[in-house]
């Protein structure tokens, strides 16, 4: 059951930040060329790799009560800032993560820079960020994730999955993945993140859970009826204002 | 130096984000639950009712901000 939850956990948080990288690297390769864009993606995944392998050695290193007590914190303030946007966007108070608009603004701004090249440094660095950045994220996502649970392939296998998908998605489309539920995947993945933070801190801290592993189960049950508890309350307070405006 | 200051930016925007009581919140009550363990109380219940605290205040207050 928690392998389950291993590889779901890590497969959508990867999916996240991979719609994101997908959709810039759509936008630079359709408006300057593939062949600078496929270079800064592939120079991105192989910085992506050596910091992985870098980062690999120290990880198993490390004591795992530390471990789990350096990473679940950070893995807890992290899902709490994606959960808090989630829920308010859930709640209609902030914007809804529009992939769209983000597409139609990168693209507006590739063809005002000009003229295409032999080689476009512009659509190179372009890929190279979008990939590195939310490369990175994932790699971070996998290492976290599995290296708490002395399982870093098993993460992986839920990072791969997603790219899988991810890609097979982009070429079924081939066009930015607007009809992807960016939200409600966000949602999910701040449940996840906190409640894995939740879980992996408090036992890194010294605290023994009642049920073990099990207890997880509970943690992602409490913080979704949480999270919609607080989406009722945000959605109440955006349309009714004199009732939280004291 | 620019390099380092996006690193920096990185996980400023990584750990911070839109709203630094989520990390503060969080560090305080991690280390109160470090502390409560290491003289021998298991308050498993501490941090999940404090997650809870801190994610309801931190909406809250955007709810307050976007709706004055």
């Amino acid at each position: 059951m928690h392998s389950v939850l291993l590889v779901t956990a890590a497969f959508l948080a990867s999916a996240v930040e991979m719609v994101e990288a997908l959709t810039i690297v759509l936008a630079v390769g359709v408006t300057r060329g593939w062949r600078s864009a496929g270079w800064g993606v592939a120079a991105a995944v192989g910085g992506l790799v050596v910091i992985v392998a870098g980062l690999g050695p120290a990880l198993a290193n490390l004591p795992i009560d530390s471990l789990r007590l350096v990473v679940g914190t950070v893995l807890l303030v992290f899902g709490l800032q994606w959960l808090r946007k989630a829920v308010l966007r859930a709640g209609g108070v902030k914007a809804m993560h529009d992939e769209e608009a983000i597409y139609e603004a990168e693209v507006a701004l590739l063809r005002e820079d000009g003229e295409r090249r032999a080689h476009d440094w512009y659509a190179f660095t372009v890929a190279f960020k979008g990939v590195f950045l939310e490369g990175l994220e994932v790699a971070f996502i996998v290492v976290t994730f599995g290296g708490t649970q002395r399982n870093v392939g098993l993460a992986a296998v839920g990072a791969v999955a997603a790219l899988v998908v991810v890609l097979i998605a982009g070429l079924i489309v081939h066009a930015p993945l607007t009809r992807v539920p960016e939200n409600t995947l966000k949602f999910g993945v701040g449940v996840m993140l906190t409640a894995f933070g939740t879980f992996w801190s408090a036992e890194g801290a010294g605290i023994t859970w009642p049920g073990a592993d099990l207890s997880l189960l509970g943690l992602i049950a409490f913080v979704l009826v949480l999270s919609f508890g607080l989406v009722a309350f945000v959605r109440r307070a955006a349309h009714v204002p004199e009732v939280t405006a004291t | 130096m620019k390099l380092l200051a996006q690193f920096g930016k990185f996980w400023y925007d990584f750990l911070i984000g839109d709203d630094w009581r989520l990390a503060v919140g969080v560090v305080i009550t991690i280390s109160s639950v470090f502390f409560v363990a290491h003289h021998g109380v298991n308050a498993w219940w501490l941090l999940p009712l404090a997650v809870a605290l801190i994610l309801m205040i931190s909406v809250t207050h955007e709810v307050r901000r976007q709706v004055r």
